[in-house]
């Protein structure tokens, strides 16, 4: 910076710290509750460092669930979340790339009202066509399935635009050099195109990982069962209890669980997620 | 931009489109349709009749003041939520940005909460507030506030907007901090030269120059408001209390999912895509106009 001010230094550091700790405080407070009997918690003590009811909170999150709340196992609602989330993310990657590929390397009739229709969905989030949707996905038999949890989400318009967009920026010479050794379309894009997209491939998979994790209305419409339910969205069950108050210990243990793993994606691949949230922008 | 070199063939190209097109058609364009078309219909109490009403569940919507009430909320709520998330966001990246040691730490350190699903930042805030057991609640009372958010309407909106806040500071974060390092220091230094302090440099020289990032931050929020944030309240409010929370996407999924008032949500849903749809456009003129400059 223009000034060594230590002054202003110290108050950008200070601020920052407090900052952090401000974003962090919710984390730690749910962090000790999952470490605190129901008895600690509601004789209104506010515990704020952690107490010795971690395992058997945690242990009963993953292992028997809540009964109130359906008695469904953590572990299981973890299961499903995890397929959810691999199954958007390797379903809408798949599919978009492949279209990428036919509307920049190929000319065909419609071409433009494929590459519109698929930019139309941007502007269709399902909070907009709830019912309608719903009501299809049930015509089709896909509740309480694994299908209906993942299919129906994997069209992309933004996943389709960034990879057209790589695409553009690979130089014309590779295609002529391919098509010259007598590589066809489809050897071209499995030789060629894919090795060179493996990073956009890996950013994309990182951002859409989270985006299905993090989905809570579609897992709400379409499962009844609840061998299907996702964390994400099972947790309210544990919350919204009537006529007691919820055993906070246990749900903050699972709410612990349900952003485990999502934060450490993020954190653990800082990089590419950067590059990913920047680059879908565009 | 068009490629110079292309392949040919009559049915791959449709092949390699199919999937990305039939699940489109399928779950996107046809439910779209299907509210456009029941939004003019109307049943009758018992499911037998349906007629045709024009724009009549439309006229019926902005004349139901609860209607207007949870259209004002989600006003009230989105400008809150992104004025919060984007102001808080922008101080921390401001420090960041000055500080030389530490930036890519306290980076780290703070991007976490956008891996956090909406509906789990709502229960960590509810917990945290809890009247009788929450830390947030308890430090209130210290100070002379009573808090409540299952009585209190005021409390309870403030605090959903906190957690749609929380969870979204993160990225406003990861956007503003590459806005701020992407400003030439030469442009700061001769400010500095020319004796403006760092506040007169960040309102005259940083703040302008920021805003392509801040008009596109903008956007993105209020989209994110507005769209993604139903979980915080269907875990949490459940847009009580007396609907002090409730706000259009939440009113859509009740009338339409447990009201079953199929007229009167698929008109919801066409007011909704409409305001998609204008938030798209102009994110995309945006984006054109970040290309000329």
């Amino acid at each position: 910076m223009v000034e060594n001010n230590r002054m202003l230094t110290f108050v950008s550091h200070l601020v920052l710290v407090l900052g952090l700790l401000t974003v962090a405080l919710p984390l730690w407070i749910a962090f000790v509750a999952s470490t605190h009997g129901q008895a600690d918690l509601i004789a209104g003590r506010i515990p704020i460092l952690p107490g010795a009811h971690f395992m058997e909170n945690w242990g009963t999150a993953v292992t028997s669930g809540l009964k109130r709340a359906g008695g469904v196992p953590v572990g299981l609602m973890l299961f499903n979340s995890l397929v959810m989330a691999i199954g958007i993310a390797v379903g809408k990657i798949a599919i978009s790339i492949i279209s990428a590929y036919a509307i920049v390397y190929f000319r065909f009739p419609f071409r433009m009202a494929i590459f519109w229709m698929i930019f139309l969905t941007l502007m269709l989030p399902v909070e907009v066509r709830i019912l309608p949707t719903f009501e299809v996905a049930a015509n089709l038999d896909l509740l309480d399935s694994y299908t209906g949890l993942t299919v129906p989400l994997i069209a992309s318009a933004t996943a389709t635009f960034l990879f057209r967009q790589f695409f553009l920026t690979v130089p014309d010479e590779l295609t002529e050099a391919a098509r010259m050794d007598g590589a066809g379309p489809l050897k071209f894009f499995k030789d060629i195109l894919l090795p060179l997209s493996w990073t956009n491939i890996a950013a994309l998979f990182v951002i859409l990982f989270i985006y299905g994790w993090n989905q809570y209305l579609w897992p709400l419409l379409i499962t009844t069962d609840e061998n299907y339910y996702t964390i994400v969205m099972g947790i309210q069950r544990m919350v919204t209890v009537s006529d007691e108050e919820p055993r906070w210990g246990i749900v903050m243990a699972t709410a612990m669980l349900a952003m485990i793993p999502p934060v450490l994606v993020v954190i653990v691949m800082q990089r590419l997620f950067v590059k990913g949230l920047v680059e879908q922008e565009k | 931009m068009h490629k110079r070199v292309t392949y040919s063939s009559v049915w791959l190209p449709y092949l390699l489109v199919l999937p990305q097109v039939a699940i489109t058609l399928v779950f996107f364009i046809w439910p779209a349709g299907q509210a456009l078309y029941q939004s003019v219909l109307r049943q009758d109490a018992f499911g037998l009749r349906t007629e045709f009403v024009g724009l009549e569940n439309f006229i019926d919507l902005f004349q139901s003041d609860r209607y207007l009430d949870v259209f004002l909320n989600t006003i009230l709520f989105s400008a809150a939520t992104t004025f919060s998330a984007m102001g808080f966001a922008l101080l921390l990246a401001v420090m960041a940005d000055r500080v030389i040691k530490g930036a890519s730490v306290y980076k780290t350190l703070l991007i976490w909460p956008y891996a956090v699903a909406p509906a789990i930042a709502g229960v960590l805030m509810w917990f945290l507030f809890n009247p009788t057991i929450g830390f947030a609640a308890w430090a209130l009372g210290g100070v002379g506030v009573e808090w409540n958010h299952y009585t209190n309407g005021t409390q309870a909106f403030i605090l959903v907007v906190i957690a749609a806040a929380w969870k979204q500071v993160s990225y406003n974060f990861v956007f503003f901090l590459a806005g701020l390092q992407a400003i030439p220091r030469s442009l700061i230094e001769a400010a500095a030269i020319d004796g403006a302090g760092p506040g007169k440099r960040f309102w005259t020289i940083i703040f302008p120059l920021l805003s392509p990032t801040t008009f596109f931050l903008l956007v993105v929020n209020v989209v994110y408001s507005f769209f993604e944030t139903f979980g915080i309240i269907h875990a949490t409010t459940e847009g009580g209390p007396g609907g002090a929370t409730e706000i259009l996407v939440y009113k859509v999924y009740k009338d339409g999912f447990v009201g079953l008032d199929l007229g009167g949500s698929a008109a919801q849903s066409v007011v909704l895509m409409a305001i998609v749809i204008a938030l798209t456009v102009i994110q995309f003129r945006y984006v054109e106009r970040k290309v000329q400059y």
